[in-house]
């Protein structure tokens, strides 16, 4: 079982099992984006205080969620890679970074056009707000040195250095900027005391971040391919050319 | 150990002395860069003592920024550092080494200088002191995470551009605490909560930055 489950992690036999799962976590993706859409214009109910404007709710926390878990996921795969040198690890941390950058910038651009009508302005320099830009920049630094970085396996340790000393300082980060956020103004804006939610809104909330999880692994997969058969070009040319023809 | 340490210490201080005008390049450019912030900003004393803080520390920043290529480029160039991996001696020890050297060379003079521009920006004296202790305790962080985004960096091209988009998302939490010293003693507060975490920082970034450092620069010779 395990040593099948290992077998895993060389490019040419998952290359596969990745196109083969892809189909399943897309078309996932797009019945839970319809469901938690449907739920979340349709089913949940208007909000008291902020009106219709709310319900951009559903795209901006699954994709703030999504951003900083998948920066967790991929300094596990990239220091998997570091620590096992499996070639497959480094591919994954490539294939999510992305992704988790795409969500990122949702994130901040969501949440820019949703402070306009509730804040009165696109930008605040709130403790979330201000890390999460930070987190852009991280993605940002780390997709610019692996795409410097010629050989593929020195990009894929160089990057996975680069995630392990992020992942370590995001919450410092975070805290740090919490702290100098409550030093230089009042809390005139708080997105922690958000009214309690209707269950309805939970539920669209909930849909949507699902929709967002298979969205990404769907994504991801699709990109890991494309990078499996860039890389094992100059290994194994009959394979990739039996790849790419069939 | 210790011998290792000495030795590239001194060596590294020797070269930075041989080479006087890199290190002071680097102090002019700090000078520079706060003098030009009250050309644009206009020079109302009031307006120039807020935003004090901020503008030293983001000069300081820059500057050890453009001081970093020297830190390992020239050693890879000639073959030095291939010699310095190979060799019997820890590497940890000859990277902290060259960490030190380098803030001696450029962090200690830009600590050093930095109450010099305090009063440029009509900063009372007590938080003269607070902004000198700041810098001090902050500039060996920039350096411990600059060693390790040269060391990533090293031999790739546009790796000067490359190593700021690496390094300064990684001084915030630096450029938090230390601009908060200042900011806190100005507006009356006890800069002691800030020079601790800055402390702090400078503890957690000494084993991490080391770390970082020596494992991307055996990527980098592999």
């Amino acid at each position: 079982m395990f040593s099948n489950f290992f077998s895993f992690a060389s490019p040419q036999a998952f290359y596969p099992v990745a196109g083969r799962m892809i189909p399943w976590f897309g078309w996932s993706a797009a019945l839970l984006a319809l469901a938690g859409l449907y739920i979340g214009f349709f089913v949940a109910p208007t909000d008291a205080t902020q009106g219709e404007s709310y319900r951009i709710i559903f795209i901006h926390v699954p994709a703030a969620w999504m951003s900083m878990f998948i920066y967790l996921v991929m300094a596990l795969w990239a220091g998997l890679g570091l620590v096992l040198n499996t070639r497959l690890s480094g591919m994954m941390a490539s294939a999510l970074a992305p992704t988790g950058a795409m969500f990122t910038f949702v994130a901040l651009w969501s949440g820019a056009l949703w402070g306009k009508p509730t804040w009165g302005t696109y930008w605040v320099w709130d403790a979330r707000l201000t890390s999460e830009l930070i987190l852009l920049f991280l993605y940002l630094g780390y997709m610019a040195l692996k795409e410097a970085i010629e050989d593929p396996q020195r990009a894929d340790r160089a990057g996975a250095i680069l995630a392990l000393v992020g992942v370590v300082n995001i919450p410092i980060i975070y805290f740090s900027v919490q702290w100098w956020n409550t030093l230089h103004q009042g809390a005139s804006v708080s997105l922690t005391k958000a009214p309690s939610m209707a269950m309805t809104m939970l539920a669209g909330m909930l849909v949507m971040a699902l929709a967002a999880w298979m969205y990404a692994i769907a994504v991801s997969l699709a990109r890991v391919r494309a990078i499996i058969l860039e890389r094992e070009r100059g290994r194994d040319m009959a394979w990739v050319r039996s790849m790419v023809n069939a | 150990m210790t011998a290792a340490f000495a030795a590239v210490l001194r060596r590294d201080l020797l070269v930075a002395l041989r080479r006087k005008g890199d290190a002071l390049n680097v102090l002019i450019f700090f000078v520079i860069v706060a003098s030009l912030f009250p050309l644009g900003t206009g020079a109302e004393p009031g307006q120039l003592r807020t935003m004090a803080a901020g503008v030293i520390w983001v000069g300081a920043l820059l500057a050890a920024l453009l001081s970093l290529p020297r830190l390992f480029a020239a050693d890879l160039a000639d073959g030095t550092l291939e010699q310095m991996l190979v060799s019997a001696q820890p590497l940890p020890a000859v990277v902290a080494a060259k960490v030190a050297a380098h803030w001696l060379s450029t962090g200690l003079p830009l600590a050093l200088i930095a109450p010099v521009l305090g009063l440029q920006y009509g900063l009372p004296s007590d938080a003269l002191l607070v902004l000198l202790g700041a810098v001090l305790l902050g500039t060996p962080v920039l350096s411990l995470v600059g060693a390790a985004g040269a060391a990533l960096t090293l031999g790739v091209r546009g790796a000067g551009v490359l190593t700021g988009l690496l390094v300064l998302p990684l001084c915030v939490p630096a450029l938090v605490f230390g601009a908060g010293a200042l900011t806190a003693s100005l507006s009356g507060l006890a800069p002691g909560p800030h020079l601790s975490l800055l402390g702090a920082l400078l503890a957690v970034s000494l084993p991490l930055g080391l770390w970082a450092a020596c494992a991307a620069l055996r990527v980098a010779l592999d």
